[in-house]
């Protein structure tokens, strides 16, 4: 009886699921097409198109580039962000409360806003390279997701086992090390992959940030968009799908998805 | 902890805040401001603007109806969630998170085969036989629409999952006890008590909605620009830089405006 009344939710809900998943299983399949252009139902079977993403020069050097953007960026958002969260979280002073809506204010700046401001500002008046830009664009816009996901864990985290530490003759580094750090781990791990996800995905503030011969990943591919309709952009978007798959799964098997929807 | 070690750790965040946030925000939005014309002078000119009027008044229409969309669609989705449990929920909720963490460009670059002009939808009703000319479906507001909603739906649905997880199934089998169907059950019950999550979940979507670049640069084209596409182009295809510093603040203060709207309705409805 129950299960019948719950039929117009479940279909419903199927629905909905149904229109999150097609359009992805859709460029899925566009990607083994052997015609020149994309087409749905695809004509024939091949993987031609992941051997020219591969070969493609434009395509794997702004694949590096977003990494190392990204990695460099999220080891500096916590480095920023870890000691930050551990101050705000340890102490009880009046003003947290507004410090903290101050390390999370990126929130508030548009990511394209944040990509213009640098562009304009270091970039063009004081004729810094492009890379320092893009490297402080994703750091602001990352920094917010650190200290959110780093301060909820320290949230949960009884600061007196730390004062043991001390009084057991620990100093106030090594308790850090060896007692706080490890307590909050999961949520350090939480934070990279978010901030890395978040950093390699990012667009608007990459927009404004490119010069010659640096272009992120993400750009680079909008770039191609505008211009070719052909399946390498499917067999790339399959690439980018497996991987992330790939991350979720160790996140699952590691802290819990849930960790993720923060 | 001693002053000092507390200034330590969080100076040097602030420092950077300061030096690649607040004051290139200032030196750049500052010309806006007088630079010979009457103060606010470049505002008044903005809303007067019709062309830009219109782009201003397309971006806020498409986050209004995105934000109705991904409300109307996620809330039945999320509850149906948040109802399940063990393996089912992991599923569900990895179907609904995978979006979240996929490229924005992958994620509008698949409209762009479902509506293009020889795209899934046109082949498929020319196939059917119920037109016999592809209908213009990708470069208009609609494919922007349609673009942002499957951009922020999962956004939506996170949110309202988290805060339908805290309502007690004992509630609703109390409202079913004393005679309310399933749907007033969800009605009276159910929907009041994820307001918090629906605001929550709103102002992330509509202030998602309306400084996204990806999507109306993807999907809408030159004719149907957004805020975010016309800043791009004022600045780097015409060099208007004061114009696109306008721009900026409008985005701006529409976001602060949205986030401190929703934090005093919010507080209203604790008080109640």
């Amino acid at each position: 009886m129950a299960a019948k009344r719950q039929l117009g939710l479940t279909a419903f809900s199927a629905a909905v699921f149904l229109f999150l998943a097609a359009p992805l299983a859709i460029i899925a399949v566009t990607s083994f097409g052997e015609a020149s252009t994309i087409r749905f139902p695809i004509q024939g079977f091949t993987f031609k198109w992941f051997g020219a993403v591969f070969a493609s020069r434009s395509f794997m050097s702004s694949l590096g580039l977003s990494l190392m953007l990204a990695v460099y960026a999220t080891l500096l958002a916590l480095a920023i962000g870890i000691p930050a969260s551990y101050a705000l979280g340890k102490t009880a002073f009046r003003h947290n409360t507004a410090l903290r809506s101050l390390f999370l204010s990126p929130i508030f700046v548009p990511g394209i806003v944040v990509g213009y401001a640098l562009f304009k500002f270091l970039v063009i008046e004081l004729r810094m390279p492009v890379l320092a830009g893009l490297l402080m664009g994703h750091f602001l816009v990352i920094l917010p997701y650190v200290i959110r996901v780093v301060g909820a864990s320290l949230e949960q985290f009884d600061f007196s086992i730390e004062e043991v530490a001390c009084s057991l003759g620990c100093n106030r580094a090594q308790a850090f090390v060896k007692v706080v750090l490890p307590n909050i781990g999961s949520g350090i791990v939480a934070a990279f992959m978010l901030a890395f996800l978040n950093s390699f995905n990012n667009i608007p503030v990459s927009m404004f940030l490119s010069g010659p011969g640096v272009s992120t990943f993400p750009r680079t591919l909008i770039s191609y968009i505008e211009y070719s309709y052909d399946p390498s952009v499917s067999a790339i978007s399959v690439l980018l799908m497996a991987v992330t798959v790939a991350l979720m799964y160790v996140v699952e098997k590691t802290l819990g998805i849930g960790s993720l929807a923060k | 902890m001693r002053r000092s070690l507390y200034v330590s750790l969080i100076a040097p965040g602030l420092l950077l805040l300061a030096a690649f946030l607040f004051y290139p925000l200032i030196v750049v939005l500052a010309p806006t401001f007088g630079s010979g014309g009457p103060f606010l002078g470049r505002y008044i000119a903005f809303f007067g603007d019709p062309y830009y009027l219109r782009v201003f008044a397309r971006t806020v229409r498409i986050g209004l109806v995105a934000t109705m969309v991904c409300v109307i669609l996620g809330l039945p989705t999320a509850y149906y969630i948040s109802r399940r449990s063990g393996r089912t929920k992991s599923i569900l909720m990895a179907v609904s998170i995978f979006p979240l963490l996929t490229n924005s460009v992958v994620r509008a670059f698949a409209w762009i085969i479902i509506l293009g002009r020889e795209g899934v939808v046109n082949s498929l009703l020319l196939a059917l036989k119920w037109i016999d000319r592809p209908l213009t479906l990708l470069y208009t507001e609609f494919s922007i629409l349609v673009g942002t909603v499957y951009l922020f739906l999962p956004l939506m649905l996170v949110t309202l999952v988290g805060s339908m997880d805290n309502i007690e199934e004992d509630v609703t089998e109390a409202a079913a006890s004393l005679g309310a169907s399933r749907f007033v059950a969800f009605m009276k019950v159910v929907f009041p008590l994820s307001l918090p999550g629906i605001l929550v979940g709103g102002v992330l979507v509509f202030t998602g909605a309306i400084t996204a670049y990806t999507t109306p640069t993807l999907l809408g084209g030159n004719r149907n620009m957004l805020l975010a596409t016309l800043i791009y182009q004022r600045a780097m295809s015409l060099s208007d830089w004061t114009g696109a510093g306008v721009i900026a603040l409008v985005m701006i203060l529409m976001t602060l405006a949205v986030v401190k709207g929703m934090q005093d309705f919010a507080k209203r409805l604790d008080r109640r």
